[in-house]
């Protein structure tokens, strides 16, 4: 009988080792250990030994049967792994290649920077404000304190239409509708189209603005200076960035000054806009108290802080709209 | 205004460098464009006289001079037209350095030439000139000619803000060098022409108030051979003013120097008198430089007996022009009041050194001193007998001096930087401004060459500009906490930009004024506005929807090639509504080409309308939009059979279709385009959005196909289901429409997809069916609609 059991275990352990898949594997279970299997059989035919052989014989039997579990167990792990193995194997794919549909659009590098700047003054506390493309002289000139025929006029080259009305030449416009509705303190911003009728590789006849105004009890000229210098370092994210203000002239602004930049490691000094204290007489169009409030007002041209910001080298490619140019932004 | 720094020298002392000095102005206010030398780089080029001409043995044209340079004589071999013996000419010697030329001894058709007699084309004077440049008979020979001329000097171009008009002259940016750095001005000794005769010719001021001063004088017997001095030619030439004439040069040296616009009037062709008046009606008149026009009503004219014979403070008339014959003139210097010369040049299409200096302020008290400045240069050069000075003026039309009060605390408010009293004091003298101080307050009269004081505002920024713009500390200012920083419509802009970006489309800027046949094609039922003045006329009206610009970028870009496009754009459109011009915000954008790009596991299709509808759910959908309508439309740029009206609360509040077939033909686009255009105003939006609750009971899905007839939109029966069902409908789709095979030839099926749930239990079997057989009743009774089997 131990011979017996032995030369089953030796059996058992051969076909187990042999086996070379889950499937002849459960087989070779079968074969021992199945309703028929060979240790089974021994286990049935326990009955008929004699009752004092029958417990170490029995004892001997179950052993031997844990054992084939056991190294059943042992090589269907192992044939699991390597079956894993296989199929990761064979699942490997070319990481490599391109992923589907990856194409992006783009938006408008002079939208991003507009954003950008709306962004930048709305954590100063800016609320942005619109207003109509096509305007009345009143709005563009007359309340902005431009004289008739002022020679200040003849240097908006303004686009008119028959009845008078025209294409707002500055976003100042809305300087004046804004305080139509509106009581101090005012703090706005107004990114938009202006137009002017010059074309050439540095004027588009229509282009970008972006204005700010701030009415309030007691704001000054250091404060402006203040605001643009920081939101010029803001924008163009360089705190080593200089500014500098020169006298200038706008009708709508008295004090009125021009705003230049200069990086650090050059010596150009880049004119960035135009800005002022608000004209008295603007405020009482706005139907504002000049002696009770104060005011100051900047406007920066978007399309050319896009050319900086980007290294744009042309004007005339932000209109072109060409695809190559677009979606390098 | 162009300023030579040696005239300048003449009025103030400058011991800056011309660099310090650039910054000074410009600092100051005054911007300078540009610093230019007055005259190239050369050197050992001395006056030299020619003493003899010979002819040259070898050679026509050339000719064998001696000239006496000083030192030496030296013989030359010259070709120009003009040399003579006894001329005075610049003289380069040998080893004289000009750009790209050394001097140096060669043979000129076998005569040795020692030197070079020089154009004023050589020495960079002009860029035409034939001949020698000719100096007068008293230069000295054998001098330097960067010394004799004062070539050593630098040209400095001041750009002047319409409110400086006083600083166009040497004078007024020497004042405001003298204000700047504290330095004096000098007063040039100008003294009053003793008058030779008593002649006179009357002026009439009919138009006083806009001519309050008008100061004349007649001078005759002028030599008309005579010829402008090099000093004065050098002058004019570095302010940018070619030598004409002298009596027209000596008004523009007048002109440039001291900022007084001069006319002198050939006095034989002028009539009995001067009127100083409006033209009036059907008046023309031929001007200096050829043109003939008729003159408004508003324009100021200087007139003769006969009729005008100039624009009054812009240009002289042809007829009473100084020639070369000339010997008598009537010189005028007058005070044209700025408003009413302001656009007249610009009304006629000109623009002359006297309207500049005129639209902008000529001091009022400067006439008398110019004419007397005038005449005596004039006498000088072409002798001549002055008559007297004849004033004609009223002193009410004159300007007032205001009289501006200038509080010490408001300096300090609006600049953010008190300032001692002193201080505000030394700089309104420096500005020559008069002031009292009356308890805190000065009383500022400026002077009557400044237009642009005359309120409190104006001398803070003369202070201002004068302490210095960067001498003003920045200094936060705090503020309170006011709005939202975006409105909503603002944030949905933003939102649908990155939602079309994201979705692979560029956004584009194009003009808002595009070409009238553009807009017709496009939208013909909408009257354009129209550009009175456009800057092409393919840039002529207002675009009525943003289409054209979309598809004519299209255009541009599949002729560089690109073959699969998807654009945007956001911006306002100019429409019509009752007469009424109404300012749109809408978005529009199209689509063209495969749906994807050519790769390796995505087989390709076109796109086609339902990929641009798709994307437009999605937006509706992430914007939170109110449930949308589509309705086929008949719209003129759009494919009848493929376009969509989209109502929103039966509100239309956009389109989405296929461009016209034939549209695209006219474009040359191959493929179809797919465009939509949303009018951002007239959308509104879910309010705040709100939770609401979600069953806890299974849902359950069933699928039914029916067979209605092939004319019942989709929506329809959607819209009967929804309504059928109500809130125990969850979710709803349509996932097959099929035609053909077993279906009638005017018949489709359609596949739909219904998922139930309840709130408060689990439907049941029977629940279902009966929900089911009830539905498909209505579906029946509706649309004659069968269960397909």
């Amino acid at each position: 009988m131990n011979t017996n059991i032995t030369n089953l275990l030796k059996e058992a352990q051969q076909s187990i080792d042999q086996s070379k898949d889950l499937n002849i594997l459960d087989q070779v279970r079968v074969t021992f250990l199945g309703k028929k299997g060979k240790i089974t059989e021994l286990l049935k035919q326990l009955g008929t030994l004699p009752e004092a052989k029958r417990k170490s014989e029995g004892q001997v039997i179950n052993q031997a049967k844990e054992q084939i579990q056991s190294w059943l167990e042992q090589r269907k792990s192992q044939l699991e792994t390597q079956e894993l193995n296989k199929k990761l194997r064979e699942e490997r794919i070319d990481v490599t290649l391109p992923g589907r549909r990856n194409v992006i659009g783009s938006c408008h590098p002079v939208t991003q920077v507009q954003d950008r700047l709306v962004d930048i003054l709305s954590t100063m506390g800016f609320v942005l404000a619109r207003g109509p493309e096509v305007e009345d002289d009143y709005h563009n000139f007359e309340a902005l304190n431009f004289l008739p025929n002022h020679p200040a006029r003849t240097m908006h080259d303004t686009f008119y239409f028959p009845d008078g009305r025209l294409l707002r030449t500055h976003t100042s416009t809305v300087q004046i509708r804004y305080m139509e509705n509106h009581t101090p303190p005012i703090r706005i911003i107004v990114p938009g189209k202006t137009y002017r009728c010059d074309s050439d590789a540095t004027h588009s006849p229509m282009f970008h603005q972006i204005e700010c105004l701030v009415v309030d009890e007691s704001v000054s000229f250091a404060n402006l200076k203040h605001l643009v210098a920081l939101f010029l370092r803001r924008f163009f994210d360089r705190d080593d960035l200089e500014t500098r203000f020169r006298p200038s002239y706008f009708p709508f602004t008295e004090p009125s000054a021009e705003v230049d930049a200069k990086f650090m490691g050059t010596d150009r000094w880049l004119e960035m806009g135009g800005c002022g204290m608000v004209h008295p007489n603007v405020l009482r169009f706005g139907n504002i108290d000049p002696e009770k409030y104060t005011g100051y007002a900047f406007g920066f041209g978007l399309d050319r802080l896009a050319m900086l910001y980007f290294g744009v080298n042309d004007l005339r490619l932000f209109f072109e709209n060409d695809i190559r140019f677009l979606e390098q932004f | 205004m162009k300023c030579s720094k040696v005239w300048l020298k003449e009025w103030v002392d400058i011991e800056l460098s011309t660099k310090e000095l650039v910054e000074a102005l410009t600092m100051a206010g005054l911007e300078v464009d540009s610093v230019e030398p007055a005259a190239i780089e050369f050197s050992k080029i001395v006056v030299g006289e020619v003493l003899t001409v010979e002819p040259h043995p070898n050679a026509d044209k050339l000719h064998v001079c001696q000239v006496n340079v000083g030192k030496e004589r030296l013989t030359i071999v010259c070709g120009a037209a003009n040399v003579r013996p006894k001329l005075k000419v610049p003289t380069a010697l040998i080893g004289a350095k000009l750009p790209n030329l050394t001097i140096q001894k060669v043979k000129l058709r076998g005569v040795e030439s020692g030197g070079m007699m020089c154009s004023p084309k050589e020495l960079g004077f002009s860029k035409d000139h034939q001949g020698l440049l000719e100096f007068p008979e008293d230069a000295p020979v054998g001098t330097d000619i960067r010394e004799y001329l004062n070539l050593d000097d630098e040209i400095i171009d001041v750009a002047l803000t319409p409110n400086r008009g006083d600083c166009a002259s040497i004078l007024g940016i020497a004042r405001e060098i003298s204000a700047i750095t504290q330095k004096s001005l000098h007063q040039k000794d100008i003294k009053p022409v003793k008058p030779a005769s008593k002649d006179i010719f009357p002026v009439n001021l009919v138009a006083e108030s806009a001519c309050p001063r008008y100061v004349g004088r007649i001078i005759r017997h002028l030599n008309s051979k005579a010829k402008t001095p090099i000093f004065m030619q050098e002058k004019l030439r570095r302010s940018g003013i070619n030598p004409i004439h002298p009596v027209v040069d000596v008004t523009n040296y007048v002109l440039l120097e001291l900022g007084q616009p001069m006319h002198a009037f050939d006095f034989d062709k002028l009539h009995q008198h001067i009127d100083v008046r409006f033209a009036k009606k059907n008046e023309s008149l031929a001007l200096l430089n050829g043109q003939m026009i008729k003159l408004s009503q508003e324009t100021l004219v200087i007139a003769d007996a006969q009729g005008s014979v100039a624009i009054a403070g812009v240009m002289g008339g042809a007829d009473s022009a100084v020639s070369e014959t000339t010997q008598h003139i009537f010189l005028e210097s007058a005070f044209f009041k700025p408003e009413v010369i302001a656009g007249k040049a610009r009304e006629y299409g000109l623009q002359t050194d006297s309207s500049f200096r005129f639209e902008r302020g000529v001091d009022w008290q400067l006439q008398q001193t110019a004419i007397e400045y005038a005449t005596q240069l004039l006498l000088d050069i072409m002798g001549g007998e002055a008559g007297p000075v004849i004033e004609a003026k009223s002193d009410q039309h004159l300007p007032i001096v205001p009289t501006v009060s200038l509080r010490r605390e408001r300096v300090g408010r609006l600049l953010g930087e008190s300032l001692p009293q002193e201080k505000i004091m030394n700089i309104l003298n420096r500005l020559n401004m008069q002031v009292d101080i009356e308890d805190q307050t000065f009383k500022v009269q400026p002077p009557s060459y400044r237009f642009d004081i005359s309120i409190e505002e104006d001398l803070i920024e003369e202070i201002a500009r004068i302490y210095g713009y960067n001498a003003i500390p920045d200094k936060p200012y705090f503020m309170p906490m006011i709005g939202s920083p975006l409105n909503p419509t603002e944030q949905i802009f933003q939102k649908i930009r990155y939602f079309f970006r994201d979705r692979a489309y560029h956004e584009i800027i194009s003009y808002t004024f595009i070409d009238p046949q553009d807009q017709k094609l496009f939208d013909p039922d909408q009257t354009p506005l129209v550009l009175d003045n456009p800057i092409a006329q393919n840039m002529s009206v207002m675009r009525t929807n943003l289409w054209p610009g979309l598809v004519n970028t299209l255009v541009y870009n599949l002729n560089h090639q690109q073959t699969r496009v998807r654009l945007f754009e956001t911006g306002l459109r100019f429409i019509h509504v009752d007469h009424k011009l109404e300012q749109q915000e809408v978005i529009a954008g199209l689509i063209y080409g495969d749906m994807h790009k050519r790769q390796w596991n995505e087989s390709s299709r076109s796109s086609d309308f339902y990929d641009l509808k798709g994307d437009l759910e999605a937006l509706f959908r992430l914007m939170s939009f109110a449930q949308m309508e589509y309705r086929e439309v008949s719209h003129p740029a759009l494919h009848p059979g493929q376009s969509s009206a989209i109502y929103q609360d039966e509100k239309l509040i956009g389109y989405v279709g296929a461009l016209h077939p034939s549209l695209l033909q006219m474009k040359d686009i191959d493929r179809s385009v797919y465009v939509f255009e949303l009018f951002l105003d007239k959308m509104s939006h879910v309010k705040r959005l709100s939770f609401e609750p979600i069953s806890k009971f299974p849902a359950i899905r069933r699928d039914i196909a029916i067979v209605v007839s092939h004319d019942i939109s989709i929506h329809q029966i959607l819209k009967a289901i929804q309504e059928n069902l109500g809130n125990l409908l969850i979710d709803l789709e349509v996932f097959d429409i099929f035609e053909g095979k077993d279906i009638a030839a005017d018949k489709k099926s359609v596949a739909l997809g219904l998922t139930l749930q309840d709130m408060s239990h689990t439907l049941n079997e029977k629940e279902i069916c009966d929900l089911m057989d009830q539905l498909l009743k209505m579906l029946t009774s509706n649309f004659g609609a069968t269960l397909r089997k």
